[in-house]
């Protein structure tokens, strides 16, 4: 009994929280590992572009309610996410054709580009903080939990609890399901295999006749569809706060490069080896130590490696290390 | 212009950080501009700087130090112990993965070790009187020398990440020196026993006078009066003479005190500024140069690649972490919650684009300029959109929303104002002036 009671505490504290962050983690990964493989820059406006596609989905979200329409015991916001999603993609593609694509026809080097997308993060926290305000907002309607903590444990009769939120089931779904979509068009479709080919090798995909004005708009259409859901989650499951979204930024790129920059499958897994470092480097075992112990070996302190103030400074620590012994990341990515 | 809108005051301040982030610029300058190596780190050296401020000017805490610290030393000498353990595998075994791993070994058990060993200590200063203490405290030495310190510290630091980072390639360096910078702030914030963490240090001490002596002081009265007398020759009463007399020296006091500061800055800003264009135009400048536009030719010509770019990265750090310790001392108090990149790290490059980068006199002139928008962007914006919304009544809701919304232009006005640059001046407004033939 007290080793289920061990699993489930394990299972509620670190496997799903675990889960949910690798989740939305991910989906921002694959954004910037897109946009550093085929338009070949590091992008710092990652975090805002999420946060700008969020704030379109809240608007949507609070005048889909001031209409009265609801998904009943889903968030409202899944049915703004889609409106959400063109305003991302058109704001990328108008930012696209007035900023980056100058530096494209020169053939400008990564480091001027990445400098460029700061000026655009600059612009996007400005226009996100003027419409929407710097405040904490909260935009999640709907029912809960899908299975509360106290409910399982009378179902059950074990001593641990487990809470099962319905946004981190969205979440875990959604991106299982646009992740495997993703994969889908890019290994299966032509555009998709077009747009592989251009990232390998720029001059022979476009020898090869591949239109590159319809590779870089493909690549800002993907990269809307998922920095909008991305940060949506995100949104659902904590709450919007165009600050957070900006910080969000640094554990994202430490999943893409830790995944290995310019592969999708690689950022993938990256953003889950970031998110169960994160949580169980940081998780206090001395619970589950008393579960699985005999009572005379039980432990005294906390048995946390380290405190969770060091949260976010261990996926950089992780990310530096990889940095250094693997600087291609675990899956190879883009050789440096 | 502000001191005739606003007050002596505020431009006086707006000046003295206009300075601060010259220095911050001109460090920044000197490894973007002379050497092309990317720094995304300024905030982490920008706060190694703030805590030498701290750990040079407070007074030490006795009871701390009977509390805990013998546990801190032990562990101080723990680290260093394994340091050299390393050092002493790195040096007598061949390259391997037993090698590898083995170090890694030492590392983890060294960690947790020293966790254990250090963590009653760390309890207990922490539990001395944590309102107003809490941590071991400093040497109690004059603030000025923490400009030093702190530009040690940085520079350490950058040693340590030079060694490490300087060989990735240009955007992975940014992202590595970005999350570096992340991890420092994290523990500043975070070791309450070293620099009390998100409780702050406040009441630091300063070089210059403070305004409530300075207002009881004899000879600088007489010298507000003698300013002020023409203005005070009006008044007749004798009485209100002496009130009028009283707030001019209220207001006096206050920017005296700042103008002690800016002349401290501003003899550091001018050493700065002879040094390093000594530097640019001497050998070691042009081989800088050589180096940034063509590694591999430079390499050939038998120059030490690596070890200058780790030398001015060192050189650029310590500088950042001087302008740090000054902008601690300016303030008089550490607060690590404030260090966040977009108002140390990004700020700055923006001021280093704009200013022109390789051009010193383009890195003070981008710190002041950017320095003072930012500042000044607020004012800017609400005069603008008052402007161009006067036809529309005070309670139109766009109207309200945006005049609300007046501290955030900043962020447009720099973001434009960056994208500008580099698409019409993308070496900046003072470009560099040497040309290579």
């Amino acid at each position: 009994m007290d080793f289920i009671n061990a699993i489930i505490l394990l299972l509620n504290y670190i496997f799903i929280p675990g889960l949910t962050y690798g989740s939305q983690l991910d989906l921002g990964a694959i954004f910037v590992t897109l946009i550093y493989g085929i338009l070949r820059f590091a992008n710092f406006a990652t975090g805002d572009m999420m946060s700008f596609g969020t704030m379109m989905t809240i608007l949507f979200t609070w005048y889909f309610q001031s209409l009265g329409i609801s998904l009943g015991v889903l968030p409202t916001a899944l049915l703004a996410i889609p409106f959400g999603i063109f305003f991302m993609i058109l704001y990328m593609l108008t930012i696209d054709k007035f900023v980056f694509k100058y530096y494209r026809t020169q053939k400008s080097p990564p480091v001027q580009f990445a400098m460029v997308s700061i000026g655009v993060m600059f612009v996007t926290q400005a226009v996100v903080r003027i419409i929407i305000g710097p405040g904490d907002r909260r935009f999640f309607d709907g029912e809960k939990f899908i299975i509360k903590a106290r409910e399982f444990k009378e179902m059950t009769g074990l001593n641990e609890g487990l809470a099962l939120k319905s946004t981190q089931v969205i979440t875990i779904f959604v991106t299982i399901i646009l992740v495997s979509l993703l994969f889908w068009f890019l290994n299966k479709t032509k555009t998709g295999k077009s747009m592989k080919a251009y990232s390998d090798n720029e001059d022979l995909a476009l020898l090869s006749g591949i239109d590159p004005k319809k590779i870089v708009l493909v690549t800002w259409v993907i990269a809307g569809i998922l920095a909008t859901i991305g940060g949506a989650l995100y949104g659902l499951d904590k709450s919007f706060k165009p600050f957070t979204y900006f910080n969000n930024m640094l554990p994202i790129f430490a999943a893409a490069i830790v995944g290995g920059i310019g592969n999708p499958f690689g950022a993938f897994l990256g953003g889950y080896v970031i998110a169960f470092s994160e949580i169980l480097l940081t998780y206090a075992y001395k619970k589950f130590f008393m579960y699985i112990l005999p009572e005379s070996m039980e432990p005294e302190g906390l048995v946390q490696l380290l405190s969770t103030d060091y949260k976010f400074a261990v996926s950089f620590s992780i990310l530096v290390i990889v940095l250094l012994y693997r600087p291609s990341g675990i899956f190879k990515g883009k050789v440096l | 212009m502000v001191g005739i809108f606003q007050s002596w005051n505020i431009a006086l301040s707006i000046f003295n950080l206009c300075l601060i982030s010259a220095v911050m610029t001109m460090g920044a300058n000197i490894q973007w501009g002379y050497a092309g190596l990317i720094n995304f780190g300024i905030m982490g050296y920008t706060a190694l700087g703030g805590l030498a401020a701290v750990l040079i000017s407070v007074d030490p805490v006795q009871e701390a130090w009977r509390a805990g610290g013998f546990d801190i030393l032990m562990s101080l000498w723990l680290i260093v112990v394994m340091v050299l353990v390393i050092r002493f595998i790195l040096k007598r075994f061949e390259k391997s993965k037993i090698r590898t791993y083995s170090i890694a070994a030492i590392i983890i058990s060294g960690i947790l070790l020293i966790r254990f060993s250090a963590e009653p200590g760390i309890e207990a200063i922490e539990a001395v009187d944590p309102a107003k203490t809490g941590f071991l405290g400093g040497f109690g030495l004059p603030i000025v020398f923490s400009w030093i310190v702190g530009a040690l510290f940085a520079g350490g630091l950058a040693f340590i990440v030079g060694k490490v980072a300087l060989g990735l390639r240009a955007d992975y360096l940014a992202i590595a020196t970005l999350l570096i910078s992340e991890i420092v702030i994290a523990i500043i914030k975070h070791e309450d026993w070293l620099t009390r963490g998100v409780k702050n240090v406040i009441g630091l001490k300063r070089p210059a006078p403070y305004e409530v002596d300075l207002q009881t002081t004899d000879w600088f009265i007489k010298l507000v009066e003698k300013f002020n007398s023409g203005k005070l020759s009006v008044i007749e009463n004798l009485a209100d003479r002496e009130a009028a007399l009283n707030q001019l020296v209220i207001e006096g006091s206050s920017v005296f005190v700042k103008l002690c500061y800016s002349g401290l800055f501003l003899v550091v800003v001018i050493i700065l500024l002879i040094l390093t264009q000594k530097a640019l135009y001497s050998p070691w400048g042009r081989m800088m140069r050589a180096i940034r536009d063509n590694e591999e030719a430079a390499n050939a010509m038998g120059k030490n690649v690596v070890k200058q770019h780790l030398l001015i990265f060192i050189l650029g750090s310590a500088i950042v972490g001087i302008a740090g310790a000054m902008l601690v001392t300016q303030d008089g108090l550490f607060t690590p919650g404030s260090y966040r990149p977009m108002r140390y790290t990004f700020l700055i490059w923006v001021m280093v684009i704009v200013g022109g980068s390789g051009n010193n006199f383009g890195a003070i002139l981008g710190g002041f300029v950017v320095w003072f928008l930012w500042i000044e962007a607020a004012p800017i914006s609400l005069f603008l959109i008052n402007f161009f919304t006067a036809g529309i009544p005070e309670t139109n809701a766009l109207k309200a929303h945006l005049i609300e919304s007046v501290p955030y232009f900043r962020f447009l006005l720099m973001g434009l104002g960056l994208l500008f640059i580099m698409r019409y001046r993308p070496k900046g407004i003072l470009p560099e002036k040497i040309e290579i033939k």
